[in-house]
């Protein structure tokens, strides 16, 4: 055991810089997924019903359709109409899509639970539908969007794991290079990731419950947010 | 771009290995998951501590990892299991961790009363347990159950990393062949569509009949 | 002994409160009491106490010459001859109410299906649901609920009924069919021990009134004597303050 230890050592700090690339990775899928999900939850709460269509049908695709075939899809599909796509971008637009369809049901419930009565009160003060949007119910909804969200975070960090089906150089491709190195090193390789991991999700909880502390307003709740736990 | 009629027929041969493993790891994952949120509502100390490690494990680290720890890190320890088995392993116990926390809060939602009410008339607490707490239980996990049901069929799709045929091992050994990856996943994503949209009506079929008046998924639980 | 229930000295702490402090009273068969007193002085803790429950710190409970609280007794089989009707009801949400008035027999006695069921029928004609049978727990009213869970526990034909509160939960309209139900029951010679403040109730049926403040009893005695001439003032001013509060609803 020990010996094992000694001779995975010097992997170690490779190790721990390959995960911050699954880090990175993350963080970009996030920003994807909160776009377009923001986008698609407002098509679908006031986009009339062709666009509102259009929204759940997209929702659903993306909701359906397993991570690994879309990293697939996306990894192989732009190099088919000429485009030339980086593994990272591939895997941050799949994994990001996918996001974006959680992501929009988070927000979707949160404008839907905003009490429609304000609604009334900014028109009848003469705003227009869209400044009311904007200035009362997104606010609000943002605000209360942060649990799920943070929720999202937490479940989505270890899919970026499977980014390396599509050869993309994070920390899976490096624990196997561990392995097909030295063999007998593979299950302490492995439990390396592991540790990584838990390491992460731990701080990642603490950091976003730290987050949501800070923004929640007293009296603003919402019932049950959208899919938990979908990310493995 | 093109498309090939015959690809259905190649890739529908992966459908049974898919569905073999999920319905498996589901199973696996039920039995395992009621005992250990059973060990962590009803256990002692220790029991509960040792069901919390196992849980926290399972959900804190990804998948993958886990199915790699199974199929090449045992047999570093002299195990060497067939990549059959180390899928529906690693699948099985990784839903188990989720699904214990489901039942877990399912029998926590069924309010305290009733379990006072069922001793009271003279019932031990496994009788209480078996006949008042896990026939709610079980409905109220249901619609928790269905979505994991949809959940591992979905990521079943990761034991293609470790040379299985599945539905997606067929989609990559086709692509490999013709090299029109694309084309050929998208009819794999058709699949799976079709795939998760038959089995979830199904699970709401299901869930339909064996609904209780009163004890819905909204209404008690809160 | 001809004593069915014998209480003694029960005390019960929660934290550093004192909820029951030396208590003790005996119990005939047939005899009903009711048992009143503000709130949270320990009534509800005081009929746990009696079916173990809630576990007494100290003192000792029988039921008939078994030692209901020695460590040794299988409270189980006590428990299926003494009957407990909470406030809040605590019907089996999954079961209709045939199935709640039937489940006992079968799992705890081992009665045949067939025969429980014909029994859980004759109770449900007795508390007036025979109707109701097949609907479940949702599917009645509050008053209804309660009176399944009395039918509930009459099928377990147990020796002693407890009553905790069990009109406190209800809408008013809704207490008149609960109190007519455990009314004939006290006049068909069940042994009952009542925490109420019907005091309508206990005037037509109790054969005493315990009164209790902050964990003592504090007086004891036949309805009509606490009502005119009661030993204590404390005892007076009670009775007249609930009797104006909750009137007369018998």
């Amino acid at each position: 055991m020990i010996e094992g230890l000694r001779a995975i050592w010097p992997f170690i700090p490779g190790l721990l810089r390959a995960s911050l690339i699954n880090i990175e990775l993350l963080l970009a899928l996030i920003v994807v997924g909160f776009v377009v999900g923001t986008v698609v939850a407002l098509l679908q709460v006031y986009g009339g019903r062709f666009l509102g269509t259009l929204a759940r049908i997209y929702e659903w695709i993306f909701r359906s359709i397993p991570a690994l075939v879309l990293l697939f899809l996306f990894y192989y599909g732009p190099p088919r109409f000429g485009l030339d796509i980086s593994s990272f971008a591939a895997a941050t637009l799949a994994l990001g899509f996918r996001s974006s369809a959680y992501q929009s049901q988070i927000f979707r419930g949160a404008i839907l639970t905003t009490p429609t009565g304000q609604m009334m009160a900014a028109r009848s003060m003469g705003m227009s539908r869209v400044r009311a949007i904007v200035t009362i119910v997104l606010p609000q909804a943002f605000r209360l969007s942060i649990p799920g969200w943070t929720n999202e975070f937490s479940s989505v960090v270890k899919d970026t794991t499977l980014a390396y089906a599509v050869g993309f150089n994070e920390v899976m491709r490096s624990a196997r290079i561990i392995m097909d190195s030295a063999y007998e090193l593979a299950m302490l390789a492995f439990i390396a990731v592991a540790l990584v991991f838990l390491v992460l999700t731990y701080a990642g909880n603490a950091a976003m419950g730290g987050v949501e502390r800070k923004f929640r307003i007293p009296g603003l709740q919402m019932p049950g947010s959208g899919a938990k736990d979908h990310g493995r | 771009m093109v498309f090939k009629w015959e690809w259905v027929g190649k890739l529908a041969e992966g459908l049974p290995l898919t569905l073999e493993i999920t319905f498996t790891c589901i199973a696996i994952g039920i039995v395992l998951g009621v005992l250990l949120a059973l060990a962590r509502v009803y256990g002692n100390r220790p029991l509960r501590a040792v069901c919390g490690v196992y849980i926290q494990f399972f959900r804190g680290t990804p998948l993958l990892v886990q199915l790699f720890m199974i199929y090449f890190g045992l047999p570093n320890w002299g195990i060497k299991l067939s990549p059959f088995i180390s899928g529906i392993l690693a699948l099985g116990l990784n839903t188990a961790a989720y699904q214990a926390e489901y039942f877990r809060g399912a029998i926590q939602a069924v309010r305290g009363g009733q379990l006072l009410a069922a001793r009271s008339l003279g019932m031990s607490l496994p009788q209480a347990i078996r006949y008042v707490i896990l026939p709610q239980a079980f409905r109220l996990v249901l619609p928790s159950w269905s979505n994991e049901f949809i959940l591992m069929l979905k990521y079943s799709s990761i034991v293609f990393t470790i040379a299985l045929l599945d539905l997606m091992g067929q989609g990559k050994r086709l692509a490999s062949r013709n090299f029109r990856f694309f084309e050929v996943f998208i009819v794999v994503a058709l699949f799976y569509l079709a795939l998760v949209f038959v089995v979830t009506q199904i699970l709401r079929l299901i869930e339909r009949r064996v609904r209780i008046p009163g004890l819905g998924t909204e209404g008690e639980a809160r | 002994m001809n004593t069915l229930l014998r209480v003694e000295d029960i005390h019960k702490c929660y934290g550093k409160e004192r909820v029951l402090t030396g208590v003790s009273f005996e119990m005939m068969k047939g005899d009903t009491k009711v048992i009143i007193g503000p709130s949270g002085t320990g009534k509800s803790t005081l009929l746990r106490c009696i079916n173990r429950l809630t576990p007494a710190d100290k003192g000792r409970v029988w039921l008939e010459d078994e030692e209901i609280t020695h460590t040794r007794t299988n409270i189980n089989r006590i428990r299926a001859q003494i009957g407990f009707v909470f406030q809040d009801f605590n019907l089996f949400s999954h079961l209709t109410a045939l199935g709640n008035v039937r489940i006992a027999p079968t799992k705890v006695k081992g009665m045949k299906k067939a025969e429980a069921t014909r029994l859980a029928m004759e109770e449900l004609e007795r508390v007036g649901l025979a109707d109701k049978a097949g609907a479940y727990p949702a599917e009645l009213s509050g008053g209804q609920q309660q009176r399944v869970s009395i039918a509930r526990a009459l099928a377990m034909s147990p020796k002693l009924i407890l009553f905790d509160e069990p009109t406190s939960a209800l809408d008013p309209e809704l207490i008149g069919e609960v109190l007519d139900v455990m009314i004939s029951l006290a006049k068909e010679g069940m042994t009952m021990l009542v925490v109420t403040h019907e005091m309508g109730f206990a005037r037509a049926v109790a054969d005493e009134i315990i009164f209790m403040e902050r964990g003592i009893i504090v007086e004891h005695g036949p309805p009509a004597q606490l009502f005119s001439s009661p030993k204590h003032r404390r005892t007076g001013e009670f009775l007249h303050k609930i009797t104006e509060l909750y009137g007369e609803t018998v």
